[in-house]
This record gives C-alpha cells, structure tokens and sequence, in this order.
C-alpha cells in the first residue's frame, strides 16, 4: 500500500466519522431544543409533549401495556403481508409472462389500482371482511402486491431477446425460458421488489390498525389522538419510526447477502 | 458434394400495424455439407430473417427448406453467456435444455474448453474473460449440443478490429476441425472472403440473391493468412462492387 492510498483511507474515514457526528448532532441538539422550549413553557406540551414526557410514555407503555406486544404484533401483521404480497405479487407476474392476451388484457386494470389510494379500500374491507387483523392483512396486501407484479413484470419483459432466441436455439419450453433465464436474470429486480415491500408492508399495516384495529403501533397512535393524549402519539410515531428503520437494515441486510455473488 | 440445406423459393412477410415489410423475395439455394458459406449483404435486408427461418425461430411465408440433416447450432451477435453461470454451466445451458447432460457429453465440452484454451476458466463467470474468449465460449456453449448446422449471426461484430481478426481465426480453425456445415452472416467482406468457400450476395431489401462467389485461393490456410493470398484483393473489388450501397 502506497502512502498516498493510507492517506486517501484516512481521510475517507475521517470524512465518515464526521458525517456520523453531525447526524448525532443534528437529532441531540432538536432534543435538547424541543426539552428547552417545554421546560421554558414556551410550547405547549400537551399538544407538543417533550422528549421526556416521550421517554416516560414508552416507560409506562413497556410496564402497564405490553409495549413489545404491540410491536409484535405490528411486525407480524407487515411480515404475514410482506410474505403474501411478495408470492402472490412473483406468481401474477409468472402468469402474464407466460400468457401475453392476459397481460394485455389486465394492464389497463393493473394501472388504475396502481394509482389508486389504497386507504380508500378501508371502509370496505372492514364491512366486507371484518374489523379484524384479516382485513389490516389484506389492505396491506393491496399496497404492496400492485407494485410488485408491475415491478417484477417489467423486468421479466425487459429480458434480453437474444438470449431467449438463444434458449428457443436450443428447443428450450416456456418453463425452460423461465426457470433458467427469466427468474434467474431478474434476480436482482426480485430482491429490489422485496426490499420496497417491506416498506410498502409496514405502509398498509399501520393504515389499517389506524382503522380498525385494537393492538399495535398503529392503534396506539389512533387511540391517543381519540383520547388527546398527545404524549401517547407522538411516542407511538416515535416506535413506528424505530421499528422501521430496524426492518430497513435487516432487508438491507438480507439484500447484501442474497446479491453477494456479484 | 452433398447438399445438406436445400431452400427453395423462400420469402418472408413481415406484419406490423402500419404495413406489411417483404423481407426476403423467393430466395433459392443450397448449402453443401461442411462447407462455409457466408452471407453479405446491406444493412437491414434481410440476413437475420434468413438464418432466423433456417435456425426454426422464424417461419417463411412461402417456399420450402429440405434439411439432410437438421440439428442447428446457433450463434449470435452478442456472446449471449449468463452472467449467473459458469464458463462451464454456461457450455452445458444447451445441453441441460434438452435433458442430455450424460457424462460423456460433459467431457467432451470440457475436452473442448481445454483444446481452445479455457481451461483455466472453466469455474469463473463470463465477467472475467475478454471479448474473444467469451465469444469462444459462446461458439463451445454451441457446438456442446453437436449440431449439423452452424449458423452465425454476425458472430464477432461486437468486438474490436484486431480481437475480431484473430478470434476469427479460431473460430474457423475451430469450425473446420470439427467438421462443421457453417453460414455464417457478416458486413465485412474481407471477413466472408477469408472464411468462407461460398460468399452469397443479397440485394437490399426485399432480398434476393444478388449473386454467389465460389472462393478459390491458393495455399489457403486460416483467415488471417488468406487475406495476402494473391486472389484476394480481385475478390475484395469485385464484391465490393456488387453490393447495394446505401450511401
Ligand atoms: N419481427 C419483425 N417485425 C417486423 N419487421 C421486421 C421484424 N424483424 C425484422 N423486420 C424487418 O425486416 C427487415 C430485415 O431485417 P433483418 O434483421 O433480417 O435484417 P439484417 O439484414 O439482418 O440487418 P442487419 O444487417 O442490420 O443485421 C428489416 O427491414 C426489419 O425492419
Ligand atoms: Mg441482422
């Protein structure tokens, strides 16, 4: 290693290490900020609450409530619906690989439910199938599956020509194409599609528990603002934003090891 | 010699929303058994659609192919390998396509690997290798199903003038060592005259025969040596002159 390279790794560490700091900066010092104006009174801390009344909140929550099985089940409701939008979402799209005039067909479909707010969906899941974790599943369902059978589709449409002449060469059948070409060069898109799922998931989950449920991150936030106890919502945004960031690194996590091979 | 490609009165229609494209109009030859007969013609008339209906990923509109023997082996413009696979998966993708990947069939690819000169590649990926040896790969990944018919598509466009000319060379010491009934479509007329015994000239679209050269050098020995033969340069002229130029 020359001394230049040992130079330039050192900057480029240092350069990291200062990026770090500023970012604990940046969120201590809004602490510290947002601590400052409640103790001065200068905001009003039943709308605001303060990081304190925040910490205390959680304390009370962990103790009197089963925080951690809010957060479960939250987390189970994403990973059931993740799970099942992924699947489904792979399948839909297999389908109108293998049968274009179905592909055509629903395309217009596809779209309109593509641009369609989901949420609006709520009133309707809950009268069809019940103010029940069923119907946070299947809207969280809706949000992610849509996406992913544009996603996924696209890519497998998007595979090089020559290569599948090249299988077609070789007298290759449809679920040859497929199963050695298609899914296999279109890894990449499928990790990528399970990666925005999870967000997407996590989306539709909290939706619907902000609308029908009675456990969950979701319902906590929708609970404290019926009862205006504002220190409850916003330590509930608080969680959920933990909770995601966590889920974000484990499908960052995931997506390292699955695409290693590159 | 025998003939083991005999195409007679081939023409092809093309539908598209707005109009309909006469690719190739009535279109007639043979091919002899192993020799190499190279395609010239201009841009966009039709060579592809050609080998296309040849190599059965096309059907003509009209007229008919007598085959004596009909196992294709094709080869493309790009290397085509899977970036996912092995040199050596990458070989036996064809095989493994048509359920035969026997042991002896995967010896003789590695047998192969090792004869042109990948054997020391045989586990990496298609990233690690230049130009000339992936397109090396992608005429084994061809030959491992052991096919009648060689048809190659403007096999060494992509790559650059001085790779082109030597893996051109490998490619037709390759051919003519196992014994392979080759067209082969080019742009380069040098290319088709230092390859090939047959060069066959196309008209601009609709494509029909311009004309054919039988190509007879003395001391032929590989491409690379056959473009100083003495014949070369009258061959070079002549054709030049006979084909269709846009400009
Ligand atoms: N699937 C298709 N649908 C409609 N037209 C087509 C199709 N394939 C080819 N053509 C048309 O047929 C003509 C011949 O195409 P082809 O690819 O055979 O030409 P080519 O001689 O191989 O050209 P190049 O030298 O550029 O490779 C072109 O004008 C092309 O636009
Ligand atoms: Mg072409």
């Amino acid at each position: 290693m020359s001394k230049e390279y040992i130079d330039y790794l050192k900057r480029e560490k240092i350069n990291k290490l200062l990026v770090l700091l500023f970012q604990i900066l940046l969120i201590t010092s809004l602490l510290i900020i947002w601590q400052y104006l409640a103790d001065k009174k200068l905001i009003n801390t039943f709308i605001t609450s303060s990081p304190k009344k925040v910490i205390n909140t959680i304390i009370k929550l962990y103790k009197t409530n089963n925080l951690f099985n809010h957060i479960w089940i939250t987390t189970y409701e994403t990973l059931i619906s993740f799970s099942l939008g992924t699947i489904i979402g792979l399948l839909i799209a297999i389908i109108l690989w293998y049968n274009k005039f179905i592909a055509k067909v629903i395309d217009p479909y596809l779209t309109v439910l593509n641009s369609l707010p989901k949420v609006s969906l709520g009133p309707i899941l809950i009268i069809w199938i019940g103010p029940n974790i069923k119907s946070i599943i299947t809207m969280s369902i809706l949000v992610s599956v849509i996406i992913t059978i544009i996603n996924i589709y696209n890519g497998f449409n998007n595979t090089d020509k020559n290569k599948i002449n090249l299988l077609k060469s070789f007298n290759a059948t449809k679920y040859q194409i497929l199963t050695n070409l298609i899914i296999p060069s279109n890894y990449k898109i499928i990790v990528n599609s399970l990666k925005i799922n999870i967000s997407m998931s996590l989306i539709g989950v909290i939706m619907g528990e902000l609308l029908v449920s009675k456990k969950g991150i979701g319902y906590l936030i929708m609970y404290g603002s019926q009862v205006f106890n504002l220190d409850l919502v916003i330590s509930g945004i608080i969680i959920l934003m933990l909770v995601s960031y966590i889920m974000y690194i484990i499908i960052n996590y995931i997506e390292k090891i699955l695409i290693k091979s590159d | 010699m025998n003939n083991i490609l005999t195409i007679n009165n081939l023409s092809k229609k093309y539908y598209t929303k707005e109009k309909e494209i006469l690719a190739i109009d009535n279109i007639s030859l043979n091919i002899e058994e192993n020799s190499i007969t190279a395609i010239v013609g201009p841009s966009g008339c039709g060579k592809s659609t050609l080998l296309n209906i040849i190599g059965k990923l096309d059907k003509q509109t009209k007229g008919t192919i007598k085959y004596n023997k009909d196992k294709i082996g094709y080869m493309f413009q790009t290397d085509c390998l899977f970036p996912y696979l092995t040199i050596l998966d990458n070989c036996l993708i064809g095989l493994k396509i048509q359920h035969k990947l026997t042991k002896e069939n995967i010896d003789y690819v590695k047998k192969l690997l090792s004869d042109y000169g990948l054997k020391d590649f045989i586990n990496s990926y298609p990233k690690n290798l230049s130009g000339g040896m992936k397109q090396r790969v992608a005429l084994i990944r061809t030959l491992a199903t052991k096919p009648d018919i060689l048809l190659l598509d403007e096999p060494f466009s992509a790559l650059d003038y001085q790779t082109r000319l030597s893996v051109s060379d490998d490619v037709y010491k390759i051919i003519k060592k196992e014994n392979k009934t080759t067209i082969i479509i080019t742009h380069d007329i040098a290319e088709a005259i230092s390859m090939a015994e047959k060069v066959i000239i196309l008209t601009k679209r609709p494509s029909k025969i311009k004309k054919i050269y039988k190509i007879e050098l003395t001391n032929a020995t590989s491409p690379i040596n056959n473009r100083t033969c003495k014949e070369f340069n009258d061959y070079y002229k002549t054709i030049w002159q006979s084909i269709d130029h846009n400009v």
